[in-house]
């Protein structure tokens, strides 16, 4: 035959063949079995993969991967049904609930630790306490100059996060309370903000407290964490754990695990969760830079577990 | 003289951007080597990632997990380029179909990384279902390859004199005997070395895989095709960017010392392997 | 008998063999298809001039989610410019150094090393302009930091060089020599040959290189995405932090619920950056005639 009529029934055969639709399913995602894919949050990664490198020592048959990217990548990820456990270090909306709630997914919350977001800056900038308003204001773009709140004349530089990141969302839900200025420096992961920060006399960054944790050991601090006033109380730090658990520290919260559905009973999920909360677990939480969970925490936790009993 | 010196200068130019050139790529190794030199040990190549100490840790997930994923794409696109390229060389006349898929071609060799990373996305691992693995990054960036590998093919066979083809044909033998015959055992070391450039540069490529599957931290190594894997640019991308330790950058810098020491091996055996076809065949 | 089956066979292979070069076309119409049909949600949805006019792109906004990728996209062309201002000159007589001048020998070891710097993977470069580049520039120029336009720039120059010096010297070495003799005895000095002979007479060839370096920067992901800075504000300087189309795809994709608006709209700039580069591979398509080259 000639090639070029070759080409033709080929061509056409081709094209028929590419609309057959594949049947099997390559990879189910395995949450009653031997592995355990969790995916999120930024902040938490570390943590969490100490928590799972320190449960697979205890539990050799477990196959555990660990992936950064953000809350918002794990939230995705969880609705698009590729991940066991969603790491969030903010709560999900209603309308990705709603979202997950459309395709079959029963999203389940179990929180891990408690967390303090930090605002730092460079350690030769003066200030060193600023209200929450202030830093809202900053953020948003209103004030764009340190002398403006009582610093040196000089621009400020904005660092955060991207808006794949549950901190992002969560300091502007919290503090800013409207969109982020657009000059804000979109850094990729907390570790980029405080090398960032470290970095630039000017700038202000907000990171969780586990990025930080040495900086108060440390004779001569690489970054200056800045106290924040909220109302008419005086000023706290986030490495004051009381400050940051009893609420006294305005920019506290809770951080977050997502579950599509409620793990069966004695999965490794189910195991992976009690790990977490147990007291190594937790030990492990606060050397990985984060504060324990609090009572009401353990509490609602509590409810979890025991319906899955 | 006043004639020759404008000349002068602009050949000292031309030696003089050259000379930037080599010296580019030695300061790229030279700063690697000075940035994570220290950290490359016998243990840090063969151990497992420790995540808490990564001091005691290694990188040999990942060093596995890159060396999966270039093996396998050429596995998939060495064939499929092969024998793309034996089609045009072989088969076809100078025809529109010829055209347009050496069109295609040029075309699929420029589209950006982060699209064919979005595609693979899109069809790999959600369309087909093949979920974030092994299997889809290597379907994509297979797909990245294969331009590479059709044009390095074409140019080994187009090199095979045709009078190769000639006398074979004047004894009667058909197309394909020919080809299976005389022309791919002359031409197929070309076709190796693009192969080998080729598993280099997938290796190397990071934005899709950060779409389609690479993790950060796994226990032990992937058991198959459909698990998650770590790979040598993710590793350094994550370590130079997310990581809390003091000493992540340089681990960094190690990490991408060893895929640029991997990529450096595979591309010296390439141009070993061009060099004495060079000088050793004579046709 | 055997004639017949070695006719059969080989009747056969050349199917197959059509079958598999037919597989390019397909992959590259699949992928269009593909980026088209993501992209379609978001095309219907959202009024076109808000997409390509509009320099404000935050779909996770605290108000109203808004998909402006002018920024983005003048993210993206300050760093291919400003890249291609030191790749070109660097390419092009890099090219004519290797193709005039040198002597064959250091031309045998020449050009592997260029292609060697080709071979370099971005991630590297990143983290090297991170490292060593970033805090450099922001010494020499009294920045706060170095994350910025031009530190991405210099560093996409390095893998743009390559292949611009590749196609040139392929085009300059493709004249024939009367060309270079005819001026010699003229009585022509080299330079003057290079410059007033040679280079007209390659500039289809030389122009396509640019436009293949044009495509290579534009489609640079991960060296912007560690070191240009990640700001969504429009670039009004060299200095300032941008954040390219590229980088925004590679980002926020990973957060995008497959199907939503967001997804929708970063297949949108997906399927802008694959006409794009489509658009300069066709125009290097005319310009040169080239045999497949990458």
């Amino acid at each position: 035959m000639r090639p070029s009529r070759v080409f033709v029934f080929v061509f056409v055969t081709a094209l028929l063949s590419g609309c057959a639709t594949p049947t099997a399913s390559v990879v189910p995602v395995d949450s009653a079995g031997t592995s355990v894919v969790i995916q999120g949050s930024d902040t938490e990664v570390q943590m969490v993969a100490n928590l799972a490198e320190a449960f697979t020592a205890d539990h050799p048959e477990a196959d555990m991967s660990v992936t950064g990217g953000g809350s918002a990548v794990g939230i995705a990820a969880l609705i698009n049904g590729v991940a066991d456990i969603a790491n969030s270090s903010r709560q999900m909306t209603e309308e990705e609930v709603a979202l997950a709630a459309e395709r079959d997914i029963d999203v389940q919350e179990f929180i891990v630790a408690r967390d303090g977001l930090a605002v730092v800056t460079h350690p030769s900038n003066p200030m060193k306490e600023l209200s929450l308003e202030q830093i809202g204001t900053i953020y948003d773009g209103t004030i764009t100059n340190w002398k403006d709140v009582g610093g040196p004349d000089a621009p400020i530089v904005l660092y955060g996060r991207q808006s794949t990141s549950g901190t992002f969302g969560f300091f502007r839900d919290v503090v800013v309370k409207a969109d982020y200025s657009r000059d804000m420096r979109q850094m990729e992961g907390t570790q980029a903000i405080v090398d960032a920060v470290v970095a630039d006399k000017n700038g202000i960054g907000y990171v969780g407290v586990g990025y930080i944790k040495d900086q108060s050991a440390n004779d001569t601090p690489t970054l200056n964490v800045l106290l924040v006033r909220s109302g008419e109380s005086e000023g706290a730090s986030p490495l004051d754990r009381e400050a940051v658990l009893s609420g006294k520290y305005p920019i506290a919260r809770a951080i977050y695990q997502y579950m599509p559905s409620l793990p069966a009973k004695d999965s490794l999920a189910h195991q992976f969760l009690l790990f977490e909360a147990s007291e190594a677990g937790q030990a492990l939480v606060e050397e990985s830079g984060f504060y324990p969970m609090t009572v009401e925490d353990a509490a609602q936790n509590k409810v979890l577990f025991d319906a899955i009993q | 003289m006043k004639r020759h010196t404008p000349d002068r200068l602009f050949l000292n130019l031309c030696r003089l951007a050259a000379f930037l050139c080599v010296s580019i790529l030695l300061a790229v190794l030279i700063l690697l080597i000075i940035a994570g030199g220290s950290v490359i040990t016998w243990s840090f190549l063969t151990q497992t990632w420790q995540h808490q100490a990564i001091e005691s840790g290694g990188i040999a997930q990942a060093i596995v997990g890159s060396a999966i994923v270039g093996i396998g794409v050429v596995l998939l696109s060495f064939p499929l380029g092969l024998g793309t390229a034996i089609y045009l060389t072989e088969y076809s006349r100078e025809n529109i179909p010829k055209r347009l898929i050496e069109l295609a071609i040029r075309n699929l060799a420029g589209v950006p990384s982060v699209v064919i990373g979005l595609f693979g996305l899109a069809f790999f691992v959600h369309g087909l279902k093949f979920g974030s693995s092994l299997l889809a990054a290597i379907a994509t960036l297979s797909i990245m390859t294969l331009p590479w590998i059709i044009a390095a093919s074409v140019e080994a066979l187009q090199s095979v004199p045709r009078k190769f083809r000639d006398s074979s044909f004047a004894l009667g033998a058909t197309r394909w005997q020919t080809i299976h015959r005389i022309v791919l055992p002359a031409g197929l070391q070309g076709c190796l070395t693009g192969a080998i450039i080729s598993m280099a540069r997938a290796m190397g490529e990071t934005a899709p895989i950060i779409m389609v599957g690479a993790t950060f931290y796994l226990t032990g190594f992937p058991h198959s095709l459909s698990d998650r894997f770590l790979a040598l640019p993710y590793h350094t991308f994550i370590l130079a960017t997310q990581h809390a330790h003091p000493q992540a950058q340089s681990y960094a810098a190690g990490s991408a010392l060893v895929l640029m020491m991997l990529t450096f091996l595979l591309s010296s055996v390439a141009i070993g392997i061009r060099y004495r076809i060079r000088t050793r065949k004579v046709w | 008998m055997r004639r017949f089956q070695s006719r059969l066979i080989d009747g056969s292979m050349s199917v197959v063999f059509a079958f598999v070069a037919v597989l390019t076309v397909i992959l590259l119409l699949g992928i269009f298809l593909f980026l088209v049909f993501n992209a379609v949600r978001a095309l219907q949805t959202i009024p076109l001039q808000d997409i390509l006019l509009s320099a404000n792109w935050n779909p996770v906004s605290y108000t109203k989610p808004v998909w402006g990728i002018l920024a983005l996209a003048l993210g993206t062309l300050i760093i291919v410019l400003l890249s291609l201002l030191v790749a070109f000159p660097l390419g092009l007589l890099t090219a004519i150094y290797l193709s005039e001048i040198a002597s064959v020998r250091s031309r045998e070891i020449l050009k592997p090393l260029i292609e060697m710097i080709a071979g370099v993977p971005s991630v590297v470069l990143g983290l090297l302009g991170l490292l060593f580049l970033a805090p450099i520039l922001a010494n020499i120029f009294q920045l706060s930091n170095g994350l910025n336009a031009l530190t991405a720039s210099m560093l996409v120059a390095i893998v743009t060089m390559p292949s611009i010096a590749s196609l040139c010297e392929d085009s300059l070495s493709e004249l024939p020599r009367g060309l270079r003799d005819a001026s010699f005895a003229l009585g022509a000095g080299r330079a003057s040959t290079i410059i007033h002979v040679l280079l007209p007479a390659a500039k289809s060839g030389i122009a396509g290189a640019a436009m293949l370096g044009l495509g290579r920067a534009i489609g640079e992901t991960m060296i912007v995405l560690m070191v240009a800075g990640n700001s969504l504000s429009v670039p009004r300087s060299l200095f300032d932090a941008v954040r390219p189309m590229t980088a925004t795809i590679a980002i926020e994709i990973k957060e995008a619920v497959t199907g939503s608006m967001h997804w929708s709209a970063l297949f949108v700039i997906g399927l802008i950056l694959f006409l794009l580069t489509l658009g300069l591979n066709i125009i290097v398509d005319i310009l040169v005639r080239r045999r497949i080259h990458t």
